[in-house]
C-alpha cells in the first residue's frame, strides 16, 4: 500500500469518543481546523437502534456488536511481574469500544462528580492519618487539580450531557434532596432526576432507616425530552434496560454521537475519518515536539497526517499504548521505580450483593436505566473515618438496575446453593428475576509500585507493534475495603425485609480473572500531576516532555476512584481545552514548567 | 568611462527610470479605476448570486434537481409515471450536459413557461405553472446563480425510460396551453395585496417560486393543479393527492386536517426546524425545509405564514379537535381489548406515549396531529410500514429516525393499529382496512427507501 501525506491541520485528535469529540467541539470553536481519526466506523442509532431488532442480547451482551474487536489488537494480562503474560483473546473482564463514538456509545449513563477528597487523596490521608498510613508500595497521587477549579467544566459537561439527577447544595445552599457527601455546584442538574425503580425505591427507604444518605445517581439517561446548549436533542428515557452495550433508540442516553457530533458535523473545520487506525504519533529530531500521526486508512495506506497540536484521547490504555509506541515520556520501570508511562495503572473493585424480598414485591428487574437508581456515599472516599480501619478508599453502595436481560438473568440463576440446571434451577431464576434486588459496592482501586503498563516483550499486533502488557492483581488495602464496605450493606438488606441476602465480596487471596465481567473503568498509566518524576502529564493532561502533545482520558487518574469515570473525564476535558484556548493556542508551549 | 558618458548613463537612468515609474504610475491608477470598475461589478454579481441562491432554495430546485452523492444541480432525480420513469436534467452551467448554453431568455422560459431552449415542451413535474408568477428580477437574479455560482457538471441523468407513443412531447403542448398561465397573466394574478406588502410577500412565495400547491393542492385527471392560486378557490392547499406514497395535508384552515390550531409562530417554526410541538417534517416535506426553507429569513417566513392563515377551511364541517382522554386512561389501566392497542403500546407507545402527545419536538404527537387524520391514510401507513426521518437542520441539529414496522407486522396489525391511532385521543379519521395496507405496502415497496441513515 502507498504511504500518502495529508494536508496539515491545526489539530489531529486520536478517537472519537466523549474526550476527542469534546476537544473536537471546543478546538473548532476556537477556530482551529481539526482532522479527527477513529480507527472503527462509522455509527448510527438508525441502524444500530432500530427498534425493536436491537433489543438483542446475543448481539448487544455476548457477540458484543459496537464493543472492539480483538482480532487486530489486544492487551496481554498478567497477574504479577514473574508471570509470562499472555492476549486477551475473548472480551469479558472489561469491554473497550470501537467505532464512532467509543466507549460513549455503549456506556450505561452513570455521570458522576469526582469527589473533592479523591483529588487529594495523598494530602488528605496524610494530613488525617499520617505519611505512615499509606502501606509500602501504594503508589498514592494527588491529581495536581482542585475540585474548585473542575467545578465549571462538571457543570458544562452535564449540561451537553443533558444529565438528570438531583443537587444537594448549589452556591452553599441546600435545595434538595441530593447527595449530602456531594461537593457543592453552581447550578442544578439540568434534568430532574430519574425515577426510582421498585429496587432502588426499596433501597433508599432502607438505606435512610439505616442511617444512610441515599440520593438519586446522576445518571445521562435523559428523564425528559432535553435541547442541549449546542441545539442537539434528546427523547427521554422508557426504562428499557438496554442501554450498556446498545446504542440508544429513544436518543435518550448521552453519547458523542447524539450530543456532539450532529453540531460538529456541520462545522466547515471538522473532519472525521473514520476507520483511521493511528499507528504512532511522529515526533521531530529533538523528540520534545510532535509533528503529527502516521495511521492506516481503510484501504489500509499508510497516511501521513501533520498537525501543530496532537490529541491523543483514545480509549484509556489506547492512549498510554501510543505514548510508548511513539517514544513520548519515559517509560515507567517497576524495578527501579523510574519513569512514568506506565505508572499507576488502576482498575476498579466491584462486588454485587443480591438480596431476595417477599414474593409479593416485584422488583422486575428487566425494567432499567443504564446510569438510574439510588446510592448512598457513607463509605465512598474520605466520607468516613479510615483511621481505625487501617485501609485508603472506598465505595458508593447503590442498586443500579440497569435492566437484567434475559440471558444475564439465566446466568445469574437463583440464590446461593440453588442448582444450575433442571427445575429448581428454573424457579430459582425466575424468583431472583422477579423478586430480587442487586446492589453494588463500586469502589476505589489504589496504585502499587508493582501493578503497571509496558510494552509486551513477545506478542505484536497485526500491525507490528508491541502489545500493551498489563500487570495487575488485587491488593489486601483494596479487599479490605471492598469486605468492610459489603459489611455495612446487611444493615440495608435487613431494613428491606429481605428473606435471603447473598452479601458479594472479593476473597483474599483470590486474583484478578479475566474471565469475568468487573468493569470497564480503567485508569491511570499517563497520569496527571505536579511532579514531572511521578506524573506523566501536567495538569491540563500536557505531556511533560512533547508539549504539543495533550492525552486525554481516565489514563490520566492516579487512583481509581469509587465513581464511573466519565463525569470526570468530560470535565477534565473542557478543563484542558479551557487552558488550550486561553493560553496554549496563544502562546504553544509547556503550560506549566517542568 | 568618460566623466561624460557616466552623467548621459545617469541621465538615461534617471529619465528611464521615470519614464518607467511614470508608465507604473498610469498602470497603477488604471489598474485601480479597473479594480474599482470590476469591484462595483463583482459586488453586483455576488449580490445578484446571493438572491439567486436565496432564490433556488425558495423554489426549491434541489428538490428535483439535486441527488446525494452527486454535484448539485446536476439532475438524476426519477419520476414514476404510470407509463415509465422521467428523469430530471441536469440544471448545472455545463454547456454540453446542463443549461450552460441558455440565454436569459431561454431560461426564463424554461421557468415559467415550461420550454425547452430547443423549442421542447417540458413535462408539468417541473412547476412552471407556478414559477409563472415569478418576477423578472427573481429570473435574473437566479439566471447569475445558475450561470456564474453553481458548478458545472458533465453528469448525465439516466435516459428516460418512457417509450413510443407516450414519449412524444407535442401532445404536452396542448396541455401547456390548456393549463399553464402566461407569464403576463400569473404575474398579475399576485398584484393583489397593493396595500399590504408581507401579504404579498406571502402569497407570491407560496404560490410562486414554493410552488406549494404542487403537492398541497388537489390535481385534476388531466394532471394540473385545481387552483393555483388562492383568488381562484378553495380547493388551493386544500391536500393533494398522494406523491411518492405520502398524502401532502391541507395547508387552509380546517381545525382537524389543516393549520387551523397553528398559529403563525408554529408555521415558521416548522419551516425553519422541521419540527413544532404540533409535528415534525417527513417524507417530502423534510427536503422542502431542508433544501429550502430553513434557509429563508424571518420576515419571509412569517409573510408565508400570515398567507397561510389568511386562507379559509376548505372544509367547514370540521368539530375543533378536542383531547379526549378515554384511551390514555384504558391504556394507563392496562386496558388492551381495543383494536390495535396492544400493537401500540408494544411498538409506538415508547415514542408517542400511550396518551399519544409523544414527546415534541423530539418525537411528534399524534393526538390531534393533522397527518393522522387526514381523510387519505396513506402517510401514516407507510410510516409504519417504512419508518421516516426527520431530518437535521441547520438550527436543529439532531436527526431522528422511526423505524419501519412493514418486516414485523401484517397488514391486518398495521391496519389496527394505525385505526387505533386515527380514532383515539380526539382524532376521529376512519379506520383503514387490511386491504388498504396491502395496497399502500405493495405501492411503497416500488419507491425507494431512505437513505442513507443519518449518523446520530
Amino acid at each position: 500500500m502507498a504511504t500518502i501525506t495529508r494536508r496539515s491541520v491545526d489539530v489531529v485528535i486520536v478517537g472519537g469518543g466523549w474526550a476527542g469529540s469534546i476537544m473536537a467541539k471546543e478546538l473548532t470553536e476556537a477556530g482551529q481546523r481539526v482532522v479527527m481519526l477513529e480507527r472503527g466506523g462509522e455509527r448510527s442509532t438508525a441502524a444500530d437502534g432500530a427498534y425493536p431488532g436491537s433489543l438483542d442480547e446475543l448481539e448487544g451482551n455476548y457477540r458484543f456488536k459496537i464493543f472492539q474487536k480483538l482480532q487486530k489488537t489486544t492487551v496481554t494480562i498478567r497477574n504479577n511481574i514473574s508471570q509470562t503474560a499472555l492476549p486477551y483473546r475473548q472480551l469479558a473482564a472489561f469491554l473497550p469500544g470501537e467505532g464512532v463514538g467509543g466507549a460513549g456509545l455503549h456506556w450505561s449513563g452513570v455521570h458522576l462528580r469526582i469527589a473533592p477528597d479523591d483529588l487529594t487523596l495523598r494530602s488528605t490521608v496524610i494530613s488525617k492519618y499520617g505519611k505512615s498510613f499509606i502501606p509500602e508500595g501504594m503508589n498514592l497521587q494527588d491529581y495536581g487539580v482542585t475540585y474548585a477549579e473542575l467545578e465549571p467544566f462538571f457543570d458544562k459537561a452535564e449540561k451537553v450531557f443533558g444529565t438528570s439527577g438531583e443537587a444537594y447544595t448549589v452556591n452553599g445552599k441546600v435545595v434538595g434532596n441530593g447527595n449530602v457527601f456531594a461537593p457543592d455546584r453552581s447550578d442544578h442538574f439540568p434534568l430532574p432526576p430519574l425515577k426510582d425503580v421498585t429496587g432502588a425505591h426499596l433501597f433508599r427507604k432502607a438505606a435512610a432507616e439505616a442511617g444512610y444518605h441515599p440520593y438519586a445517581i446522576p445518571a445521562a439517561n435523559a428523564s425528559r425530552q432535553y435541547t442541549n446548549p449546542y441545539g442537539a436533542q434528546m427523547g427521554p428515557c422508557n426504562f428499557c434496560g438496554y442501554c450498556s452495550g446498545y446504542a440508544c433508540y429513544m436518543y435518550s442516553k448521552a453519547s458523542p454521537n447524539v450530543n456532539i457530533l450532529p453540531v460538529l458535523r456541520r462545522n466547515k473545520l471538522f473532519e472525521i475519518r473514520p476507520n483511521s487506525t493511528v499507528l504512532h504519533v511522529t515526533l521531530d529530531s529533538t523528540k520534545t515536539r510532535a509533528t503529527g500521526v502516521t495511521y492506516l486508512d481503510e484501504k489500509g495506506n499508510e497516511v501521513i497526517q501533520s498537525a501543530e497540536l496532537v490529541i491523543l484521547a483514545a480509549f484509556q490504555f489506547n492512549n498510554v499504548h501510543l505514548m510508548l509506541v511513539s517514544g513520548i515520556g519515559k517509560p515507567y520501570d517497576p524495578v527501579a521505580g523510574t519513569g512514568v508511562v506506565g505508572r499507576n495503572f488502576v482498575y476498579q473493585n466491584i462486588s454485587t450483593t443480591t438480596a431476595w424480598l417477599d414474593p409479593s414485591v416485584w422488583t422486575s428487574q428487566f425494567i432499567g436505566t443504564g446510569g438510574g437508581g439510588v446510592a448512598f456515599d457513607d463509605f465512598n472516599s474520605e466520607n468516613f473515618d479510615h483511621g481505625p480501619l487501617g485501609f485508603i478508599g472506598g465505595s458508593p453502595v447503590w442498586v443500579n438496575q440497569a435492566g437484567v436481560k434475559a440471558i444475564a438473568a439465566a446466568k445469574a440463576g437463583g440464590p446461593p446453593g440453588t442448582p444450575r440446571w433442571g427445575s429448581a434451577w428454573k424457579s430459582g431464576m425466575i424468583d431472583t428475576y422477579k423478586h430480587a434486588v442487586r446492589m453494588d459496592a463500586h469502589g476505589s482501586n489504589m496504585a502499587y509500585r508493582d501493578v503497571f503498563l509496558d510494552l509486551d516483550p513477545t506478542w505484536k499486533d497485526a500491525f507490528g507493534r508491541p502489545l500493551l502488557r498489563m500487570t495487575f492483581d488485587w491488593k489486601d488495602n483494596d479487599i479490605r475495603m471492598n469486605r468492610y464496605v459489603v459489611g455495612k450493606i446487611a444493615a440495608v438488606t435487613k431494613a428491606m425485609g429481605a428473606r435471603q441476602t447473598h452479601l458479594g465480596m472479593k476473597e483474599f487471596g483470590q486474583p484478578f480473572d479475566t474471565r469475568f465481567y468487573q468493569t470497564t473503568h480503567l485508569g491511570g498509566g499517563a497520569v496527571m500531576g505536579s511532579d514531572p518524576a511521578t506524573s506523566a502529564l501536567n495538569r491540563y493532561l500536557q505531556c511533560w516532555d512533547v508539549s504539543n502533545v495533550f492525552v486525554i482520558g481516565s489514563n490520566a487518574f492516579p487512583q481509581g476512584t469509587g465513581y464511573n469515570p466519565t463525569g470526570m473525564v468530560a470535565a477534565l476535558a473542557y478543563w484542558s481545552a479551557h487552558h488550550i484556548r486561553t493560553t496554549y493556542l496563544k502562546n504553544p508551549g509547556p503550560l506549566v514548567p517542568a | 568611462m568618460s566623466l561624460i558618458s557616466k552623467k548621459t548613463l545617469i541621465t538615461e537612468f534617471v529619465f528611464q527610470y521615470l519614464k518607467c515609474s511614470g508608465i507604473r504610475l498610469l498602470l497603477t491608477v488604471a489598474a485601480l479605476a479597473f479594480v474599482s470598475e470590476t469591484g462595483a461589478l463583482a459586488q453586483d454579481t455576488e449580490f445578484l448570486q446571493k438572491r439567486g441562491e436565496y432564490l433556488a432554495r425558495a423554489s426549491d430546485c434541489a428538490a428535483c434537481h439535486s441527488v446525494p452523492g452527486h454535484a448539485r444541480f446536476a439532475g438524476g432525480v426519477p419520476f414514476s409515471l404510470p407509463f415509465g420513469t422521467i428523469f430530471s436534467s441536469n440544471i448545472t452551467p455545463d454547456r454540453d450536459h446542463g443549461t450552460g448554453r441558455y440565454t436569459e431568455a431561454q431560461f426564463g422560459r424554461a421557468l415559467r413557461e415550461g420550454i425547452r431552449a430547443d423549442g421542447a415542451p417540458l413535462y408539468p413535474a417541473m412547476p412552471y405553472p407556478s414559477y409563472a408568477r415569478m418576477t423578472d428580477e427573481d429570473i435574473h437574479a437566479l439566471y447569475v446563480y445558475f450561470t456564474t455560482d453553481v458548478q458545472a457538471s458533465a453528469e448525465t441523468p439516466p435516459a428516460s425510460t418512457i417509450s413510443w407513443p407516450f414519449s412524444m412531447r407535442w401532445p404536452l403542448r396542448i396541455w401547456q396551453a390548456a393549463f399553464a398561465p402566461s407569464p403576463e397573466r400569473a404575474i398579475k394574478s399576485t398584484a393583489r395585496f397593493a396595500d399590504d406588502p408581507d401579504m404579498a410577500r406571502g402569497a407570491y412565495l407560496v404560490e410562486g417560486p414554493g410552488h406549494c400547491g404542487a403537492c398541497h393542492t388537489p390535481r385534476a385527471i388531466t394532471l394540473q393543479e385545481k387552483a393555483l392560486t388562492a383568488a381562484e378557490s378553495s380547493l388551493f392547499l386544500s391536500g393533494g393527492g398522494a406523491v411518492d406514497g405520502w398524502t401532502p395535508t391541507s395547508l387552509r384552515g380546517e381545525n382537524r386536517t389543516g393549520l387551523g390550531r397553528w398559529s403563525e409562530k408554529d408555521i415558521v417554526g416548522f419551516l425553519r426546524n422541521g419540527r413544532v410541538a404540533h409535528g415534525s417534517a417527513f417524507g417530502g416535506m423534510s427536503g422542502a425545509v431542508g433544501h429550502g426553507t430553513q434557509y429563508l429569513s424571518d420576515k419571509d417566513l412569517y409573510s408565508i405564514a400570515r398567507f397561510l392563515k389568511s386562507l379559509p377551511a376548505a372544509d367547514r364541517d370540521q368539530t375543533p379537535w378536542v383531547y379526549d382522554r378515554t384511551e390514555a386512561l384504558a391504556l394507563r389501566n392496562g386496558d388492551i381489548s381495543a383494536r390495535g392497542a396492544r400493537v401500540y403500546v408494544d411498538r409506538c407507545a415508547a415514542c408517542h406515549r400511550t396518551d399519544g402527545t409523544a414527546y415534541p419536538t423530539t418525537f411528534p404527537p399524534l393526538a390531534g396531529n393533522p397527518v393522522v387524520m387526514n381523510p387519505a391514510p396513506d402517510s401514516l401507513v407507510r410510516i409504519v410500514i417504512a419508518g421516516s426521518t426527520v431530518p437535521a437542520m441547520r438550527s436543529s441539529p439532531s436527526s431522528f429516525v422511526m423505524p419501519g414496522f412493514g418486516g414485523t407486522m401484517t397488514d391486518q396489525q398495521v391496519a389496527d393499529v394505525v385505526s387505533f391511532i386515527r380514532a383515539s385521543w380526539g382524532n376521529n379519521a376512519d379506520p383503514v382496512t387490511a386491504t388498504e395496507v396491502a395496497r399502500l405496502r405493495k405501492e411503497q415497496m416500488k419507491t425507494a427507501p431512505e437513505t442513507p441513515y443519518p449518523l446520530n
